[in-house]
C-alpha cells in the first residue's frame, strides 16, 4: 500500500460553531480555516488549553467542506483530564487555538478488497470519514464499533450509507454483542472476509486486531494514541516502538511517524 | 574575523524537531534566516528514554526525554543536508560522555558543510543519568570548551549552555569565556522530579525568573560576555524582559510545544518593534 503523502498542517484560530452532548461524549464542531480542507482519514489535531502547556490531541471525525460557516471539523470528546473538561464545557462562538492535520493518515488500499474496521470508544471517530473513502474506491466495507458500555459507543447510524454490515460490541452487554474485541475479532474478520484490517481504541484493541489479522493473512493498520505533549513533532516526547522496513528496532515519533501505523510493525510489548 | 553572536531570536534545542516539523509554521519564509539549535547530537544514536518523556505542571512541564538522536552519521547525512537547503543557520547541539567524545564532535562537525556554530550542552539538568560528562565544577565546563574550541574554526560561534544555577553560573560563564566560548546561553531545564519522583528538567514560563536571575548577574559581573538568554521565552514581553536585563538574543523552547508559531511571531514582533523605537 502507498504511503500516503504529509500534508503541511497549519495552526489557526478555531471556533465552535456546535457543540451536543451524545451519551458520555460531547461532539464538537469547530471552524478551523485550512484544517477541514487539508484532512485525511486517520489525521488528527492538537488544541491548545488555556493556561496549560501540552496539547490535547483529537481525531478528526468528519469534515464538512461546506456550512453556513465555511469548512468546519468534528471531534468527539471524552472528558476526563483538566483539558477534555475544559473543552467539552465550551460553548459556541468560544475560540480555540488548533493544529492541524497532523499526522499520518491512513493508507487506502489501490484495489477494491474487503476491509474490517474496528473502533472502541471515541477513537471510533476516525473510521467514519475512513469508510466513506474506503467505500469510494468500491471496497467492501464491515464497521465493527465497541465500547465498555451504550453511553460511550459511537453511533454507526451515519456511516451505514457506506458500510455493508455493522457490528456493536459492548463489554457489558447493555447494547449489541457482548465482549471484548479480542474476543470477537478473529470471527469477525472470517465473516468478513477481510483483505484489511484498520483498528483505533486502546491498545488492546489494537494489538488484538493486528494479530487477528495476520493469523489471517491480512494486512493492517493501527491508530495509535501514544501520551503526546506537543503533536507536532517538535518535542520527541511520545516515543513509539516499532521494527522498521529493515527489520531493525526503532523508537519512532508517534504523532509524526503515526499515528496509524501498520500492524506488524509495532513492539507491543515495548509499548 | 570573529564569530558572530545569533539572534535575536533562536530555536532551543531539543524544542524545533528535526526542523522539518517547525518549516510549516516558521513564517513566510520558513526556517530562512533563523538561528536553529539542534537536539543535542551524541557520536552514536541513543534511542532516548521510555515513556512518559514529559508530563504537563502548572506553570511548564518536567521532561526526561533523554536525548534521543540518530547519532552523528546519521544526522549529517539527512538531518543537516536537509536544514541547510531550508537556509537555516543550523547551530548543532553536542553532548558527550566523554571530553574526547566533545572533541570528535567538534572536530567532525568543523569539516561539514553548513554548519554555522556549535551549542555545547553543559547544563543538563542530570547529565550522570543521561550518561553525559560530568560538568557541574566550571573548570570541567571550560575544559569541555576549550576542547571543543580547538578543534572548530575560530570565525563561527561556539556556545556555552550553562544551567541556571545562580551559584555557580557567574563562575561558570567566565571560565567558558576565557576558554574560548562565543556567548554563553542560560539556561537549560532546572533540575526537577516527575510526579512519581523520576529525575526530569522543569522548563516553560515556570523557569523564566530562575533563568532571568542567572542573565542578570552574568551581564552585571561579565558586561563584555555576549548572554543568550534561555527559559520560558514566549512572548515579547518575556523576551524583552531578558533583552533589557542584557541579553542579546533569547531561545524559544516549551512555547514552541504549545504554539508552534511563536518564533514567527516573536520574529515578526521584536522587528516591529525596533522600528517603532527607531
Ligand atoms: C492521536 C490521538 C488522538 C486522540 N483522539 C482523541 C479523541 O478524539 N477524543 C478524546 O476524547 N481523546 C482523544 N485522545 C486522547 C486525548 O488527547 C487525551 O485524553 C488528552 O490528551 C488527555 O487530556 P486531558 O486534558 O483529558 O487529561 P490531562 O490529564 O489533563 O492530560 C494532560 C496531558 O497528558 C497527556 N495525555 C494524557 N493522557 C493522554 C492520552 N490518552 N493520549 C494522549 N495524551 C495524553 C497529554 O499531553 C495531555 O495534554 C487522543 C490522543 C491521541 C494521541
Ligand atoms: C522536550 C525538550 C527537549 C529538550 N532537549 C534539549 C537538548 O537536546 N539539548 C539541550 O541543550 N537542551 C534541551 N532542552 C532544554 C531547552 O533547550 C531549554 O533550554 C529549556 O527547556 C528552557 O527553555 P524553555 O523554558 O523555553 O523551554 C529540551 C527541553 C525540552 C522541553
Ligand atoms: S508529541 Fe511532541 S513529538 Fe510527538
Amino acid at each position: 500500500m502507498p504511503v500516503p503523502e504529509v500534508r503541511t498542517p497549519v495552526h489557526v484560530e478555531g471556533e465552535v460553531v456546535a457543540t451536543k452532548r451524545v451519551g458520555a461524549h460531547r461532539h464538537l464542531t469547530l471552524t478551523a480555516p485550512g484544517v477541514p480542507e487539508r484532512f485525511r482519514a486517520g489525521n488528527f489535531v492538537a488544541v491548545s488549553v488555556p493556561g496549560h502547556v501540552a496539547r490535547r490531541a483529537l481525531w478528526i471525525h468528519r469534515v464538512r467542506a461546506s456550512s453556513a460557516f465555511g469548512p468546519t471539523l468534528d471531534v468527539v470528546l471524552e472528558a476526563r483530564g483538566a483539558g477534555t473538561s475544559w473543552l467539552a464545557a465550551q460553548p459556541v462562538g468560544a475560540r480555540v487555538p488548533i493544529t492541524g492535520p497532523l499526522g499520518r493518515a491512513f493508507a487506502l488500499p489501490k484495489d477494491a478488497v474487503s476491509c474490517l474496521l474496528v473502533g472502541e470508544g471515541y477513537a471510533a471517530a476516525p473510521l467514519f470519514p475512513l469508510a466513506e473513502r474506503l467505500r469510494e474506491r468500491g471496497c467492501a466495507v464491515s464497521l465493527v464499533v465497541s465500547a465498555p458500555d451504550e453511553s460511550r459507543l459511537l453511533s454507526a447510524l451515519e456511516a451505514r450509507r457506506a458500510v455493508r454490515s455493522v457490528t456493536v460490541l459492548t463489554a457489558d452487554g447493555s447494547v449489541g454483542q457482548r465482549g471484548r474485541v479480542a474476543d470477537h475479532v478473529d470471527e469477525l474478520l472470517r465473516r468478513a472476509d477481510a483483505d484489511v484490517v484498520y483498528a483505533t481504541g486502546p491498545a488492546e484493541v489494537l494489538r488484538a486486531s493486528a494479530a487477528a489479522a495476520e493469523r489471517a493473512g491480512a494486512w493492517s493498520q493501527v491508530g495509535l494514541e501514544v501520551s503526546a505533549l506537543c503533536g507536532t513533532g517538535l518535542c520527541h516526547g511520545c516515543p513509539l516502538p516499532v521494527v522498521g522496513e529493515d527489520g531493525v528496532d526503532r523508537v519512532v515519533r508517534a504523532c509524526t511517524e503515526g499515528p496509524v501505523v501498520r500492524g506488524d510493525r509495532v513492539r507491543w510489548d515495548a509499548l | 574575523m570573529s564569530a558572530y553572536v545569533p539572534g535575536p531570536v533562536m530555536v532551543a534545542a531539543g524544542c524545533g524537531g528535526t526542523g522539518r516539523e517547525l518549516e510549516p509554521f516558521a513564517g513566510p519564509d520558513g526556517l530562512a534566516g533563523l538561528d536553529f539549535v539542534t537536539r543535542s547530537l551524541t557520536l552514536d544514536p541513543r534511542a532516548g528514554g521510555a515513556g512518559p518523556r514529559l508530563v504537563e505542571v502548572p506553570g511548564g512541564l518536567v521532561n526526561a526525554v533523554g536525548l534521543p538522536n540518530p547519532g552523528l552519521e546519521h544526522f549529517l547525512a539527512t538531518e543537516l543536508p536537509w536544514l541547510v537547503r531550508a537556509g537555516a543557520r543550523v547551530l548543532v547541539s553536542i553532548a558527550g560522555a566523554t571530553m574526547g567524545e566533545y572533541a570528535d564532535l567538534a572536530r567532525r562537525l568543523s569539516r561539514a558543510p553548513g554548519v554555522a556554530g556549535l551549542e555545547v550542552n553543559l547544563g543538563a539538568p542530570d547529565e550522570v543519568g543521561a550518561g553525559l560528562f560530568e560538568v557541574r565544577e566550571p573548570y570541567h565546563a571550560a575544559s569541555v570548551i576549550a576542547a571543543v574550541r580547538r578543534e572548530f574554526p575560530s570565525d563561527r560561534p561556539v556556545l556555552a549552555k550553562l544551567r541556571p544555577d545562580v551559584s555557580r553560573v557567574v563562575e561558570g560563564a567566565r571560565s567558558c569565556h576565557e576558554a574560548g566560548a562565543t556567548a554563553v546561553v542560560i539556561g537549560n531545564a532546572v533540575p526537577a522530579a516527575f510526579p512519581d519522583g523520576r529525575a526530569g528538567g522543569l522548563s516553560g514560563p515556570a523557569v523564566g525568573p530562575v533563568a532571568l536571575r542567572c542573565v542578570a548577574e552574568v551581564h552585571r559581573a561579565l558586561p563584555a560576555v555576549p548572554v543568550i538568554a534561555c527559559g520560558g521565552v514566549r512572548d515579547l514581553t518575556s523576551a524583552r524582559t531578558y533583552l533589557a536585563v542584557g541579553a542579546s538574543a533569547v531561545q524559544v523552547g516549551t512555547a514552541l510545544l504549545h504554539d508552534p508559531t511563536t518564533v514567527a511571531r516573536l520574529r515578526a514582533d521584536l522587528a516591529a518593534h525596533h522600528q517603532e523605537d527607531a
